[in-house]
């Protein structure tokens, strides 16, 4: 602690002051290809009990800023200008600062959980790692105050939890482990990277909640890196957006969100798919009289495992495809929607039920009928960085069904791929480059020619848009959506985004635990969901627009009451103590007029 | 557009047909062109083989060592011929000629003379000719073996991949000198086909093992699962979308198989199972003379530089191999 530059007046921070701030912040990656300036002297500060969100796409620079506070960049970044974090400056700090800054006073909340536990340790172990490493408490004392974290964020049973291994628990539990972790020695401000982007929706709003009132409770500023507009209506004070490592905007999010000034803020904007605001047109063709493309009955999917009983991943499932329909596939992770959708392309086996395909049942054919069967389906998965064979040249991926079912000769495939690449709306030079030369969006838009190759009359998309920006997602959802106008192919469109089926679907499936819970056509299921489940789902996704979300908030909360359950909240007990550091009351961070127990 | 149209040999001919798919190709395209800089091959239509083979084309340093090891191949079998057929060096490394001096060489004798006069360069040459055989007979051999092995058992799991593995734990388990020794004693009443043959047919488990490894990791991407959604068969998601995933483990093992090959047959030579005087092979030459190295070092450095020149150029070779296939390590040193 005696390396830390407090003594200087200079570098004290007058009380009520920002608890982290950035000033002209810059960062120089020094790479083989010459530098990338990543971040262009941004300027941000974070008070006490304020959620400051820091918005834009990938690419942007907000999470190497946020790096930086945590002193966290790669050797070969350059850091100019001063972060101050509470009165430390991080720049002045050696690596024995750093370690004491981290955790004590800078904590930060990472995007996916299952990677940032260890996946070898217990909960406890790795609770206790931080209180110990930072002397508040030792042996029996820090399992006790570990125990205590976990009960904070609202994980019962946590004397049982914390013997458990990070696999035992589910998404939104490991998440609210990752915060108590962050909130273990009480730092003065939590940066939370994209802290739900990997959590499903209803989980989202309860993490959410749970963040909310950490800075509600405990005065902690909330550095919010995000990408979700929603997420930032739900949450933040106020808004700064980066784009390409300079911040274009500032403001309260009430300025930012509903009277955006810079261009590119309202194109953000534009771009969130909204619930009910740009629903798909209503389904025109008359589809009663003509058989279904695809009808799964009473469809049961069981996975086996070694030494347990099977788990029934997918239970009774029917609903039918009609021909030049977009069925939206709706549910959260763990739901079997995409299981669902692999088992219509014939992917994995059915336990017992039938998936008809054009009056062919998948799960019962083999070899030749297979394979003619598979001709007529076309499929879009998640992640085009993974779907595609990194070895091929884009020209190679858009021609492989046609290779695969030896249509055509060489010239004829070379034609029909250019003639995809048009219709995607892509360079015709991008037949000899490879996937890792391409955008997100670009090669999503591959993986769409590709499933179009073959002009399928099915089209399964299993959450074709996730994996992309929003600006991206929009672009190629209309693609998507004209494409479909154009081929008038059926499809299964499976995604967990409620907004972006309501742009696209004309009938929608609710899913949970492997069973529908609610179906029917989209205005009726979204708009006015007669299931409870469905309800929740709708409640839980928030809409960019601060007042209008804190409505949608409340009434959230207004429902689960009602269902009889609790909010997510922090659970802060009137003795409740604060952490100190043992030996260090002369320098440690104890601004007491913010310790409301004492 | 235009620019295509000129310049591309096959795009000449390619006529937009809107009614297959309603596309305004003119629109298209001017909407979507980025200002791509000046690439090779951008304005041609290529597949993926046809890539691999440019990237490999392009590759200086193997494209050099193709180059040597042709002349070394050409050289060791045109000079002293190959079987009934005569070559243009006048004398056979069997026969013995008078020492001139010590037999350090001379413009009679090239590469020097040995310790009972032969002439050391057709001697040399007739140990390259055996040593590249049994060297890439055994490298190829071995390497289709235990990637077609590694492949299956990776593939197709179960079962099958419990029988080929423990096939595979067989051969491991046996001593590679002892099977060798033994198959070698047999084998070498083939002559020097049958003995590489056998050689390669005990030295493939290593590379099934990698191979197997990598299958298995590769076979859960989404990309095979992508493939398999369109149609595809087995047989070509392991050829055309796997074995190109691969190709490093599969090229890095195969050069190394090479090496070790070479070295593999002067121990059996040297045991007397191998290639045995008066045949000779480059390994053999070394080992006989290595006493010879401090007196008549150019006994020991003719063959040590031919196998040394053989080594790497089989390395770079593999090297342009895999760069080639691996579309990230080429771009940037172009």
């Amino acid at each position: 602690m005696t390396t830390l530059d407090i003594t200087s007046p200079g570098a004290q921070a007058a009380p009520g002051d920002a608890v982290l701030s950035f000033e002209d912040l810059t960062v120089t990656f020094g790479t083989d290809f010459g530098d990338v300036h990543a971040v262009k002297g941004i300027s941000l500060d974070v008070r006490p009990g304020e959620v400051v969100a820091l918005v834009g796409e990938s690419g942007s620079g907000k999470s190497v800023t946020s790096m930086t506070a945590l002193g966290l960049l790669p050797g070969n970044a350059r850091v100019g200008g001063t972060i101050r974090v509470g009165n430390k400056i991080v720049g002045r700090l050696d690596s024995r600062g750093l370690r004491e800054m981290r955790g004590n006073d800078v904590a930060m909340v990472f995007q996916e959980p299952m990677t940032a536990l260890n996946p070898v340790l217990t909960i406890g172990d790795q609770l206790t790692e931080g209180l110990q490493l930072h002397g508040i408490a030792y042996g029996k004392q820090a399992e006790a105050r570990a125990a205590e974290l976990l009960r904070m964020v609202g994980i019962p049973e946590p004397e049982r939890r914390l013997k458990q291994y990070p696999h035992e628990l589910s998404g939104g539990q490991r998440q609210r482990v990752v915060i108590a972790m962050a909130i273990a020695c009480d730092p003065k401000v939590i940066i939370a990277d994209e802290p739900t982007t990997a959590l499903d929706v209803t989980v989202q709003a309860d993490i959410l909640d749970l963040l909310r009132s950490l800075k509600e409770k405990l005065n902690t500023g909330i550095l919010l890196i995000t990408h979700n507009m929603g997420v930032v209506a739900d949450m933040a004070d106020r808004v700064a957006v980066m784009l390409q490592g300079d911040i274009v905007e500032t403001g309260t999010a009430d300025q930012v969100l509903n009277h955006p000034r810079h261009d590119y803020t309202k194109k953000l904007l534009s771009a969130v798919p909204r619930l009910g605001v740009n629903s798909a047109a209503p389904l025109t063709v008359d589809v009663s009289e003509e058989a279904p493309t695809l009808d799964l009955r009473n469809l049961v999917i069981e996975y086996h495992r070694l030494g347990k009983p099977p788990f029934r991943a997918v239970d009774d499932v029917s609903f039918k495809v009609m021909p030049g329909e977009i069925v939206g596939l709706v549910g959260e992770s763990g739901s079997g929607k995409s299981t669902i959708g692999k088992c219509a392309l014939g992917l994995i086996p059915a336990h017992s039920g039938a998936v008809s395909i054009m009056g062919h049942d998948i799960t019962q054919l083999k070899g030749k009928q297979l394979k003619a069967l598979r001709k007529r389906i076309g499929v879009v998965f998640q992640d085009p960085a993974a779907s595609m064979n990194p070895r091929f040249p884009i020209g190679s991926v858009i021609a492989e069904p046609l290779e695969v079912h030896k249509i055509g000769d060489d010239r004829s495939r070379r034609r029909r791929v250019l003639e995809l690449l048009d219709a995607v709306e892509l360079p015709r030079s991008f037949y000899n480059r490879y996937p890792h030369e391409l955008s997100g969006g670009q090669r999503q838009r591959v993986s769409v020619a590709r499933a179009l190759t073959l002009e399928p009359e099915l089209l399964v998309a299993d959450e074709p848009t996730s994996a992309l920006d929003v600006s991206v997602q929009a672009s190629v959802l209309a693609m998507f959506t004209s494409l479909q106008e154009r081929y008038k192919f059926a499809c299964l469109f499976v995604s967990h985004d409620l907004a972006v089926i309501d742009m696209l679907a004309h009938r929608v499936v609710v899913l949970q635990n492997g069973e529908i819970v609610e179906q029917g056509l989209r205005e009726d299921v979204l708009h006015e969901p007669r299931e409870e489940y469905t309800r929740r789902l709708l409640a839980a996704a928030p809409v960019p627009e601060p007042l209008e979300q804190r409505r949608r908030r409340e009434a959230r909360h207004a429902l689960l009451r009602e269902l009889g359950d609790d909010v997510a909240e922090l659970q802060v007990e009137d003795d409740y103590e604060r952490p100190t550091l043992r030996g260090q009351g002369n320098n440690g961070p104890t601004p007491g007029g913010l310790y409301g127990g004492q | 557009m235009s620019d295509i149209r000129n310049t591309a040999p096959r795009g000449e001919d390619y006529q937009p047909t809107p009614s297959v798919t309603g596309v305004d190709v003119e629109a298209g395209m001017g909407a979507g062109v980025l200002p791509a800089g000046p690439q090779p091959g951008e304005d041609a239509s290529y597949s993926q083989g046809q890539l691999v083979w440019r990237r490999f084309v392009r590759h200086r340093a193997a494209m050099i060592s193709i180059a040597i090891l042709g002349v070394v191949i050409v050289l060791a079998f045109s000079s002293i011929g190959m079987g009934p057929i005569p070559g243009w060096w006048d004398k056979s490394y069997l026969a013995t000629f008078d020492k001139i001096g010590t037999g350090s060489p001379t413009w009679t004798h090239p590469f020097g003379q040995d310790a009972i006069g032969k002439d050391f360069f057709a001697m040399t040459m007739r140990g390259t000719q055996r040593s590249i055989v049994i060297a890439l007979v055994i490298g190829v051999v071995s390497t289709v073996i235990g990637t077609a092995i590694g492949a299956i058992a990776g593939y197709y799991r179960g079962w099958l991949d419990s029988i080929l593995m423990r096939l595979t734990d067989v051969f491991i388990v046996i001593p590679l000198l002892v099977l060798a020794a033994v198959l070698g004693r047999t084998a070498s009443e083939w002559g020097i086909w049958g003995l590489s043959l056998m050689l390669g047919l005990v030295t493939w488990t290593g590379l099934a093992r990698l191979v197997r490894g990598e299958v298995l990791s590769l076979r859960e991407r989404e990309f095979v699962m992508a493939a398999q959604a369109v149609g595809t068969s087995p047989w070509r998601i392991i050829v055309k979308h796997i074995l190109p995933n691969s190709v490093g483990v599969i090229i890095v093992n195969a050069t190394l198989t090479i090496s070790t090959a070479i070295l593999l047959e002067t121990s059996l030579s040297f045991l007397g199972y191998g290639v045995r005087p008066p045949d000779t092979s480059l390994g053999l030459l070394i080992s006989l003379n290595q006493n010879a190295f401090s007196t008549r070092p150019w006994l020991f450095w003719w063959p040590g530089l031919l196998i040394l020149t053989i080594a790497l150029c089989v390395n770079f070779i593999g090297d342009g191999l895999r760069d080639a296939f691996d579309p990230r390590q080429t771009r940037n040193k172009d």
